[in-house]
This record gives structure tokens, sequence and C-alpha cells, in this order.
């Protein structure tokens, strides 16, 4: 039982629109796992599936066990979900809306624990309407996370995020794995994945496109970029030999007694390879 | 029965947590008593003028809680995510909506007792003639109006105009239907079309009982009326009711 999430071949379609064709991956126990990829690529349509929300129309899905269109309350018992849109009852303060969705639970975690966990202690006798966005979200976590789940699904967690507050959500995510949980995320911000996620899959127009850890995704491209000055103009050497490239470059320089302006040696980030992906000529993967 | 108990005190605590609902939906019935009462007196088709206010606006406040109030805050619910949110947990569909149900019926309730009392403490009112045969018209009024406000919700697109379209359809029955007073007078294109409105025969329900202190059963047409009003609007809700937002 170290599989969380087994998705395999898995279809969607809304009318004429497919959403999702034939996507396949699996989540450990205990990993973050990052479904990353531009708006629309079929991140949240796939997630959702997961979560028992949507039918899907093809492939099979296995979430902890069940499939999550027929688990029920059972599998509803194990799961946290934090929605991409969703809001909470604006009258209640932060700790009557956690005791609320605690009370739909059989074994609920510690209420006040919870709150401190997502950082809002202080806000626990403030109305939910008087949040912040951040605070909003961290309160949408909370009552994921009074269920105690073994899997929590995140849809765009940071999305509209200001810097400091989702470099305290990305703290909490952190925690959430150090507490042994299994984390399937989605979200648009490379960096994002690149922080938090154990492995990643880059999703395009219904199709993963690319799937590794971060490093692999990285490593996948072997050349490094050399670039420099030279009578004013910029030039760019992509190799894979740096080393060489570079004495050679060095040594001939350091014999005409001139300096390399603007010296750079750079590996391409996770960035470049996810822009070259999504940025791809459309459609060229065959189904 | 643990859910659906944690479920009704939540529904409770948001109802009168929303300071809006809670004045639309609990204050308003009463407050438009206040206001008829102080205007008419004497009697109504031979009752005292008091109590027969009373009746039109028990069914007034019973449509307003239990139609518009309901589905207000459930399409509310619906666009803004909470209903998805809670399909996401392993409290069940059918114990949401029977909590909501009871909790508006103990909306009602409290209403109608603030509304008699009203009526008994200030215009004289002699209070209903037939005390238990209320019981199972309130019953079936909130049951009946709840039916009408689930398939309501199912028809209404957006947040902003549910409370403009449940009022649409409620102002004008609640006028046809007489809760605002007697009816005779109107030009009969009007009274045909309050005599196809459930509110007319639920109103009909209550002054037999209240009035005339017969019993619930006595008019088994205006019932079988009501109850399938209700049970049309529950068989909207049956083919379209649905838990995530329409528009997004």
């Amino acid at each position: 039982m170290s599989t969380a999430v087994s998705v395999r071949e898995l279809r969607k379609r809304y009318g004429a629109l497919e959403a999702v064709r034939g996507v396949s991956f699996e989540v450990a126990r205990g990993e973050v796992f990052g479904l990353l990829g531009p708006n629309g690529a079929g991140k949240t349509t796939t997630v959702e599936v997961l979560e028992g929300y949507r039918r899907r129309d093809g492939g099979e899905v296995e979430v902890l066990g069940f499939d999550p269109g027929r688990g029920g309350s059972a599998f509803r018992e194990r799961i946290g979900v934090v929605l991409q849109h969703s809001e909470l009852p604006a009258g209640l303060t932060v700790r009557e809306v956690h005791r609320m969705f605690a009370g739909y639970y059989r074994r609920p975690r510690d209420v006040d624990e919870v709150i401190e966990l997502v950082g809002l202690t202080e806000k626990s006798g403030a109305r939910v309407k008087t949040l912040s966005g951040g605070q909003k979200r961290r309160l949408d976590l909370g009552v994921a996370l009074v269920a105690d789940p073994e899997l929590v699904f995140l849809d765009e967690p940071t999305t509209g995020f200001d810097p400091s507050a989702r470099r305290t959500a990305w703290e909490l995510v952190r925690a959430l794995r150090e507490l042994g949980k299994t984390i399937l995320l989605t979200t648009h911000y490379l960096d994002e994945a690149q922080q938090l996620a154990d492995r990643v899959a880059v999703i395009r127009e219904g199709r993963i496109v690319l799937a590794g850890t971060p490093a692999e995704l990285i490593g996948g491209t072997p050349h490094v970029e050399i670039r420099y000055r030279e009578h004013g103009r910029e030039v760019v050497v992509e190799t894979n030999e740096p080393t060489r490239v570079l004495a050679e470059l060095a040594g001939r320089a350091v014999a005409e007694g001139r300096e390399l302006l603007g010296l750079e040696v750079r590996r391409p980030t996770l960035e470049d390879v996810y822009l070259d992906l999504v940025d791809g000529e459309p459609g060229e993967a065959t189904s | 029965m643990r859910l659906f108990w944690h479920e009704l005190r939540m529904q409770q605590l948001l109802f009168w947590r929303n300071r809006e609902s809670a004045i639309f939906v609990f204050v308003f019935p009463p407050m438009l008593y206040l206001l008829l009462g102080a205007v008419y007196n004497g009697t109504i088709d031979g009752f005292p003028a008091a109590d027969v206010l009373l009746v039109g606006l028990l069914g007034y406040g019973c449509a307003n809680t239990a139609f518009a109030g309901l589905a207000i805050t459930l399409v509310i619910r619906r666009e803004n995510g909470i209903l998805k949110r809670l399909r996401g947990t392993p409290l069940p569909g059918t114990t949401y909506l029977s909590a909501m149900l009871v909790s508006t019926l103990v909306v009602f309730l409290l209403q109608m007792a603030l509304t008699l009392l009203l009526g008994l403490a200030l215009y004289g009112a002699q209070g209903p003639e037939n005390w238990t045969g209320l019981v199972p018209v309130v019953l079936l009024g909130v049951a009946a109006f709840a039916g009408l406000g689930f398939g309501a919700v199912s028809l209404i697109r957006s947040a902003e105009g549910s409370s403009a379209v449940a009022n649409l359809v409620l102002l004008p029955m609640a006028f046809l239907s007489g809760s605002f007073g007697p009816t005779r007078n109107y030009p009969d294109v009007l009274q045909a079309i309050a005599d196809v409105l459930p509110l007319t025969y639920f109103i009909e329900i209550l002054k037999d009982v209240y009035l005339r202190g017969e019993a619930f059963w006595s008019d088994p047409g205006s019932i079988a009326i009501v109850a399938a009003w209700g049970l049309g609007g529950l068989l909207v809700a049956w083919r379209r009711f649905g838990w995530e937002p329409r528009e997004r």
C-alpha cells in the first residue's frame, strides 16, 4: 500500500471539449506531487475526478484504494480538499468554521491544534468576513485538515497571493509533508512546483508532456548556456561540454589580453524547460 | 443522526448570525403584521380583523421563510462554493438538506409565536380556534413551500439575482392570495390567477383551522393542491438541483 493515487489513461470531456486526454501518473504515500500547467490545461478537472466531484469518461483511477466516484463517506473521511474557488460562511468565526467541519468527521483533529497549525490562533475569534485573502486561504487549508486526512488536495493554493503570503503557504505545505500527509497540488507557478513537489508532472492540453523530479526535468536538457559580449554584441554558446568550451574561450581571451565581458555560465532553470514545453507547437503529441 | 443534529445546530447558527437573512426572513412578516394591524380594525368577513390579518401574514411568513428565504440562502451558498465544499466532506447531501428543512421549520415556528404574541397583546386577536390543528397545517406549509424553494434553487442561476427572483414570485403571490387583506374586490382576472396559487389554498386551510376551528383535513382539496405544488417543486429539484456554482 505505498501508492496513494493511481491514474491510468484518464479521460474527461465537456461537450466538444476534451479537457483530459489520457493522463497517467502515480502518487506515492507521503509524497508531494505537483501537477503543473498553464490555465485550462486540465489540472483542475483531473483533480476533481480524483476528489470524486466529476465522473470520468475513461481510464482507471484509484485513490487510497477507492474509486473516488463511488467511495462515499468512507472515502471522504480520509481526504482533505482545498478547492480553487470556494468561500466559507462569512458570519462564523474561524473557530466556529473549524468546529462546523470537524463535526462532519468521525475522528477529527483537535480544532485549536489545527488553527495553530495554519497560523490563525490570533484570529480564531474573528469572523471569516474580516480575514484577508491569505488568511482565508489558510482557513481553507485548516478546514481541510480538521479531518486529519491522509491525502490533501490543494488546487492552486497560492494563486493571487503576494510573495510573503506565498512563502507562508509554502511553509505550511512543508509542515504537512513533515506530518506524513500525501499532497497532490496543482499550480501554474513553476517556482512553487520546484519548491514544494517531490515529483512534478507538466500537463498541457489535457496531456502530461513531462514528468519527474524537478532535478530530472532540468537534467533532461543537458546543455549549458555560456554568454558573453564581444565587440558590443552578445554571444550565446549552447554546449554539452561547458568545461572545454569555456577553457578555449578563456584561453583565447587571455592570450589576446582582453576580458570576456558579461561572462555568464548557466544551466537552464525549470522555467526554461517549462516555457519551452508549454509554448511549443500545440497538438504535436499523438493520442 | 449525530450528523443531522450537528448540521441542524450549524444551520441555526448560520441563520441567526446572518443579520440580513434574520431580518428579512424572521422580522419582516411580523413587522408587516404590526403595520397592517394598525390600519385595519373591526371585523372582516365576520371575524376579528386582527385574526384575519394574522392568518394572512402567517401564510406569507411561511412562504417567505420556507420558499424565498430557503431558496435565496441555498443559491448563495451554491454560488460561492460552500455547497461544493460540503460535498467534499462525509456529510450526506440528504442530511444537509433535511437539516436545512428542519431549521426552516424552527425559524417559522418562532416567527409564528412572535406574530401571535403581537396579535394577542396589541390588536386584541382571539387566537386560534383549533390549536392542535395548527400543527399539521404548519408542517404541510413548511414542507410544501420548501419543496417549491428547492425547485426554485435549481432554476435560479445567480446569487445576485436570487433575492429579486424569489420576491418577484413571492410578493405578487402573497398579494393575490390575500396575505395582506381580503381579495373580494379584486378584478376577476386577478382572482382567477389567485385560484391556482398554492398560497391561496394554504391560507384557506389556515382560515379553516385558525378562524373556524375546523379540523385540519376538513378541506382535502386545498391540502391536495398545496401538496401538489410542493411535490412539483421537489420534482424540478430532483431533476435539476446541483451542488456546484452555475456561474463560473
